[in-house]
């Protein structure tokens, strides 16, 4: 998925190979992400589409079925991979991901610890982000669940980068050997505010956390937590700038449409997706 | 293209601050952001107050300091542990008294203080440190008590503010130093908001190793933030219309080492261009044309010694690349001045200068590696045999279409762009036309939206009363392989 290895960037000198993940697209919420196996065969609503007609055409080409419909084989991104990955869980959409990327301030290099890996749509962005050098420790309590996102992390070869660990982080907190030790810490969990004494510890100063929640009183708990817990505790207490912040971003199509006599349109949505939690940023006092 | 293996100037760690390094203050809790670059000799004006920035230097990035007062005047002094272990402590005692208190007995008549402001002067003049004259004040205001929490603790930092001000040290990164623009000068960023930017970076699939196009009219914010992701790999292509780069100083403000701004390379896209009809018919003649006017008109812009190329012609002379690579730090920051054609019209009314940050030493930051180095004759061609791995297109002034019309054709096939504009219609009439010229798929044009609460506590939840309402728009989509008709010809 990544241009780590320099023989799968995409250029116009990359065709698709056998073993190659590509992403079928057939209309821009209908995609599927398959696995090139020469003698395999596609079958949709367009007909049957065999592997060996894609082998050798360039990412992004439109192929044809046996009875002349078409899709568009696309290479795999984790934006892409975002909207075909099998739900385990609830996952992350792009606005929101685009979003705690930027502000747990990943960079390549950095050293991310999240909790839990779910479907693993968030970790895939993490990995994309700290990529060539850094890791992504990755933590579900569930073990079949874990097993289904490495997986799905070999499949989409972020294996390198990422590595899931079966724990759980509310009842036993983040493994002792990355105390101090990372940039940036997610927890995606019921009761947040039992693992951030965990997270704390395990960031390096003014690391940052973020902890995503679905309901406002899961956050009123956090952010007690975040304030009052490490009182007293030299090591660590939330910063005032930048925790007690809490972000929602939404992100809404627009319908455009070439309308009679007026050129082309574009009409606001009427009705936009909404969204499905909350996100809290804190950054651990730097007081050492 | 060749990839160098990934060199980490390991020599300095990036936590802590060092002399020369560039830093984002923020005081009083975001009331005021100043962009400074650490120097034993630097100052910053606090109120009424310069204080030396000199204590800063070592610490790292996240240190807290105060404005205390000594015998040789105002000076910052780091809150460490031991300090802050009370303050919370105090902040603790006032969330557990919690009853209903309401405004019934709040009389607005200016009486409610006892303390003058003589008395504090004199309290000041005996060496009261700021947190004991917040202590008095509170002691001597006879509505403290009544207030509910929510507003005593807002007392408490309206007074701190003044009193004891605080200075919290920031690292630059994409995020800080966007949201700092966002806030204090919108206009020279093009109105991009943080959480757009961070869109538009996971729109391209912008990921270490790739060769990402972008036309930056941001300022260099765009710039900046794609190069702070590649981490010193792959390559930012910033190309421009015409013969003179779009400013980009906001990318001296990031700490960039050496191997990063290496990889910041420019070039016009008339190279890009030029370098297509060699080898493929000419389709573009006319486009070559225009751009060849063009540069005549931007004659005298050419004349100052940063600016590419000042010829359309294919090759690059070797003095010109010898010119590139001296550090003329200088002209630079003038030439950028100059060179921003279109940005500062926007910004006319806003001819303010960032707070603390002088251009010239901003642009320090790089000295032996200046970022934004004009891309060899060689990149160029490989670029435009193998294509770029994304693109992203922030140009507030320029039409979507007519760029995107000529960018997108050197993008891979299957590469995903954004485009960021203000206006939802210019980048309408973009998808449309992208659609029926079956150039791309998987088109969106999104309207990122953001809230933001003050403080979520129990019985203190609340929303913040300013937010930003409105943060553009962005069409995004990727590249097909629009050659049906060339694959069947093949």
């Amino acid at each position: 998925m990544l241009a780590i290895d320099p023989t799968k960037k995409i250029s116009f000198q990359r065709p698709i190979g056998n073993g190659d993940l590509v992403i079928v697209y057939e209309r821009h919420d209908v995609m599927k992400a398959v696995k090139v196996c020469e003698g395999s065969e596609l079958q949709n609503r367009f007909g049957v589409f065999k592997h060996s007609d894609w082998i050798g055409k360039p990412f992004g080409s439109k192929v044809l079925s046996n009875k002349g419909g078409f899709v568009y084989l696309l290479a795999p991104t984790p934006e892409l991979w975002t909207l075909v990955l099998s739900h385990r869980t609830q996952i992350l959409y792009i606005a929101d991901i685009s979003f705690v990327v930027s502000f747990l301030e990943v960079i390549p290099g950095c050293l991310v610890l999240e909790s839990g890996t779910g479907s693993g749509s968030l970790t895939t962005s993490l990995a994309r982000a700290v990529s060539p050098t850094g890791h992504v420790y990755t933590f579900d309590f569930h073990e079949q669940r874990a097993a289904s996102a490495r997986e799905d992390f070999e499949k989409t070869g972020l294996s390198s980068l990422i590595t899931v660990g079966v724990r759980d982080i509310q009842g036993q907190g983040f493994p002792d050997e990355y105390c101090g030790a990372a940039d940036s810490v997610f927890l995606d969990l019921p009761q947040p505010w039992l693992a951030i004494p965990s997270a704390a510890k395990m960031l390096k100063q003014d690391g940052v956390l973020c902890s995503f929640s679905p309901c406002i009183e899961q956050v009123q708990r956090s952010c007690e937590t975040l304030n009052t817990s490490f009182t007293g505790d030299n090591i660590s207490s939330p910063s005032s700038l930048p925790c007690k912040r809490r972000q929602r971003s939404k992100e809404g199509s627009n319908g455009v449409e070439k309308s009679g006599s007026l050129g082309v349109m574009a009409r606001p949505c009427a009705e936009a997706r909404g969204h499905t939690g909350y996100l809290t940023f804190a950054r651990l006092k730097c007081l050492q | 293209m060749a990839e160098g293996g990934l060199q980490i100037n390991s020599n300095q760690n990036p936590r802590v601050t060092w002399e020369g390094c560039s830093v984002l203050l923020d005081i009083n809790d975001g009331d005021r952001l100043v962009f400074a670059r650490l120097s034993p000799a630097s100052t910053l004006k606090i109120g009424d107050k310069k204080c030396l920035l000199q204590p800063l230097i070592g610490c790292p990035f996240g240190s807290l300091f105060q404005v205390e007062t000594g015998s040789k005047g105002p000076y910052l002094s780091r809150i460490l542990a031991a300090t802050a272990g009370d303050i919370q402590q105090e902040k603790v005692e006032f969330q557990l008294k919690e009853e209903p208190k309401d405004n019934r007995a709040l009389v607005d008549d200016n009486t409610a203080q006892n303390l003058s402001g003589e008395d504090i002067d004199e309290m000041r003049r005996q060496g009261a440190s700021g947190d004991q004259i917040i202590e008095a004040l509170i002691a001597n205001s006879s509505t403290f008590g009544k207030k509910t929490l929510f507003s005593q603790e807002k007392y408490r930092l309206r007074k701190q503010k003044k009193y004891a001000p605080r200075v919290l040290l920031r690292r630059p990164f994409a995020r800080s130093i966007s949201e700092a623009y966002f806030k204090k000068y919108p206009a020279r960023i093009g109105f991009l908001r943080t959480d757009v930017l961070s869109l538009l970076l996971s729109m391209a699939n912008v990921s270490s190793y790739s060769d990402v196009l972008v036309v930056d009219m941001v300022g260099g914010i765009l710039t900046g933030a794609v190069a702070e992701r590649l981490g010193g790999t792959g390559y930012v292509c910033n190309t421009y219309f015409g013969v003179t780069p779009y400013p980009m100083d906001i990318v001296g403000i990031f700490n960039f080492n050496n191997e990063i701004c290496s990889r910041i390379i420019r070039f016009p896209l008339s190279e890009l261009s030029l370098a297509k009809n060699n080898n493929s018919e000419q389709p573009e003649q006319e486009e070559n044309a225009m751009s060849l006017e063009f540069q005549l008109n931007a004659d005298e812009a050419a004349l100052s010694t940063t600016c590419v190329s000042s010829s359309g012609s294919l090759s690059i002379s070797e003095e010109q690349i010898n010119q590139q690579e001296t550090p003329d730090l200088c002209s630079d920051s003038v030439n950028n001045k100059e060179a921003a054609p279109l940005p500062q019209n926007l910004m006319s009314s806003m001819h303010v200068s960032m707070d603390g940050i002088d251009a010239s030493s901003v642009t320090k930051a790089c000295k032996s590696t200046k970022p934004g180095k004009k891309a060899t004759q060689e990149a160029i061609n490989s670029w435009k045999q193998n294509g770029f791995s994304s693109l992203i297109i922030a140009a507030p002034e320029l039409d979507p279409w007519t760029v995107a019309q000529e960018l997108l054709p050197h993008l891979s096939y299957s590469a995903p762009f954004a485009i960021y504009h203000q206006y939802l219609q210019p980048l309408a009439t973009c998808m449309h036309n992208l659609q029926t010229a079956r150039m791309a798929i998987g088109l969106q044009i999104s309207e990122p939206w953001l809230r933001e609460y003050q403080v979520v506590l129990p019985s203190r939840t609340h929303p913040c009363m300013q937010m930003s309402g409105f943060g553009g728009y962005i069409l995004s989509g990727i590249r097909i392989c629009s050659s049906e008709i060339e694959q069947q010809t093949k």
